[in-house]
């Protein structure tokens, strides 16, 4: 391991990468996903265009951003536009190939609560809430989740539904009429779950030295495993120079 | 005319007890000057209406201006939560209502274009719409699936705060647009603020910059450094150290009171806030030159 040592961050952030298209539209938030869309750019997916929320269209960021509406995502940028523009003519008039989501708690249906812990109108834990992510949810042609991989982050229902995944399954979804195809994979640091054909999430790939029963010794629900459970490939000394030495020099990420 | 006024005047004017606030601004442009001016002038009851209610409003439901929220995300932006709103929310002392940047954006689009609500499409999370009775279904008309509409929002006063103005309020911005220009068109009362004062020749040069038009503002206010510790696109950075510090600042009643006595009732104004900050501030945020291609609009007279 010593010659290719990686933290649980570096390891979903390179996993994401890897989801990436050349070419995919994607919607990105700061932090991890940032990092994962800008890594994809280096490697894979030169031709991969970041869209923030904040307005912002083909951003180059000069420096790590810091916030969403970091003023570095502007400068050299090939567009910004109005709030109501990127929610309407690019999300949902269908222009996003790829969102990103995560959330205090995603369920066996990649289901999403980022509101509330407890009752909405009693809350024992309010959260920040929506923000983007009902519509990115619903609208963007394909979602990936990152997250750490803990129980209480994967319960068997969320408390609260902030953004759909499968709702309970089957054809739900798709009777709600949404044109995005839903979560297709979270990322976590111990593996990756994909939604089967009924939308629940089951393993489908473990990091290299991780076991089925740690992720379903941190999983809320009874997890089922895909035929061919793969182990991802370790991230290479390539990714993580790029990421340590170039996206994040800093450390303030990763 | 010129509407040039001091901020306090402005506040005086325009914002009253009880009223609906929309201090605009994506991340970008926020007026924190005038949520401390607010805040000076001991403005109680407001409903505070913002996407992302940022410090300025966390700020301002510590001090006691706030009787509700109306917001769709109430997060730190890259550091956590806001500890007053959220307990607020949790202790049920703050009133609030909800919705996704989508919902909040739309309700201002449609307050902005004088109709009563505006469509959205179904996202298939029915439990915002289940706890907040303002979202509504409505059959499409044409024959589609059902759509989601919010209502109009028109708040009493929006601030926004911009790069340049003329003394009229002709508004150039750039950078992140966020809400900026449609608060100001939703809103019955508009307060710009401004880091430079420009001649209205300045404002022609480049009308295609201009987002807010003199017809819809009341009070044009001078106040550079207005939206520190957010940021004003070219003229000053984000400053993320405060952002972190908000953490410990806002972490009880006696550092927010250390905080508002020495940075809000300790200075006249913003200037005085800015001389305060220093010099190393000043150099932290300071941001180099990044500049456009000029265009050519065209010249039209017979030479």
């Amino acid at each position: 391991m010593s010659e290719a040592a990686y933290n649980a961050t570096e390891l979903m952030i390179i996993n994401a990468a890897r989801l990436l298209q050349d070419g995919d539209q994607v919607f990105v938030g700061v932090g991890i996903p940032n990092l994962a869309c800008n890594l994809a750019r280096r490697t894979h997916a030169p031709h991969l265009q970041m869209i923030y929320e904040a307005g912002v269209i083909g951003a180059q960021p000069e420096r790590l951003p810091l916030s969403i509406g970091d003023p570095t995502l502007v400068s050299g940028a090939l567009a910004v536009c109005s709030m109501f523009e990127i929610f309407s003519f690019y999300l949902q008039r269908g222009n996003i190939d790829v969102g990103f989501l995560g959330g205090a708690q995603i369920d066996q249906f990649g289901n999403i609560n980022a509101t509330v812990i407890g009752d909405y109108f009693h809350p024992k834990v309010r959260l920040p809430g929506s923000g983007g992510s009902m519509e990115i949810a619903a609208w963007a042609n394909r979602c990936y989740i990152i997250t750490p991989h803990q129980k209480r982050r994967f319960p068997a229902r969320v408390d609260f539904h902030t953004s759909i995944g499968f709702l309970e399954g089957g054809d739900a979804r798709a009777k709600t009429g949404v044109r995005g195809a839903g979560p297709q994979a979270v990322v976590t640091n111990l593996c990756i779950l994909k939604p089967n054909e009924q939308g629940e999430l089951i393993l489908a790939a473990l990091h290299p030295g991780c076991t089925f029963e740690e992720v379903q010794a941190n999983t809320g629900w009874q997890l089922k495993q895909a035929p061919h459970v793969e182990v991802t490939p370790a991230p290479t000394q390539e990714e993580l120079r790029i990421l340590r030495e170039e996206l994040d020099p800093q450390r303030i990420y990763i | 005319m010129s509407k040039l006024v001091n901020l306090t005047e402005a506040i005086q004017s325009y914002v009253h007890d009880g009223d609906t606030v929309y201090a605009a601004g994506f991340t970008h442009l926020i007026p924190f000057a005038a949520g401390h001016e607010i805040i000076r002038q001991g403005r109680k009851d407001l409903t505070l209406a913002r996407a992302t209610p940022d410090l300025i409003y966390d700020l301002m439901v510590a001090a006691g201006c706030a009787r509700k929220v109306i917001f769709s995300y109430s997060g730190n932006p890259g550091v956590g939560s806001l500890k007053w709103l959220r307990e607020g929310i949790q202790n049920g002392t703050l009133e609030w209502e909800e919705y996704s940047h989508f919902g909040m954006i739309s309700r201002l689009q449609a307050g902005a274009s004088g109709l009563p609500f505006m469509p959205m499409r179904q996202t298939g999370a029915v439990d915002l719409e289940r706890v907040n009775p303002q979202y509504r279904r409505v059959k499409d008309p044409y024959g589609g699936d059902d759509i989601i509409v919010v209502p109009a929002l028109n708040p009493d006063v929006a601030i926004v705060h911009v790069q340049r103005a003329d003394s009229e309020g002709n508004a150039h911005i750039w950078g992140i647009l966020g809400e900026q220009r449609e608060a100001a068109f939703a809103a019955k009362h508009v307060i710009l603020t401004a880091e430079e004062i420009v001649d209205e020749s300045v404002i022609r040069s480049d009308p295609n910059r201009t987002l807010i038009p003199a017809m819809i503002v009341d009070a044009v206010c001078h106040v550079p450094f207005c939206a520190h510790p957010s940021y004003t696109q070219g003229y000053y950075d984000r400053d993320n150290e405060f952002y972190l510090a908000w953490e410990e600042i806002s972490k009880d009643e006696a550092s927010v009171k250390a905080y508002l006595d020495e940075w809000v009732f300790g200075v006249r104004d913003r200037a005085e806030y800015w001389q305060k900050l220093g010099a190393e501030t000043h150099r932290r945020l300071h941001v180099g030159e990044r500049l456009s291609t000029p265009v050519n609009y065209g010249s039209f007279t017979d030479e």
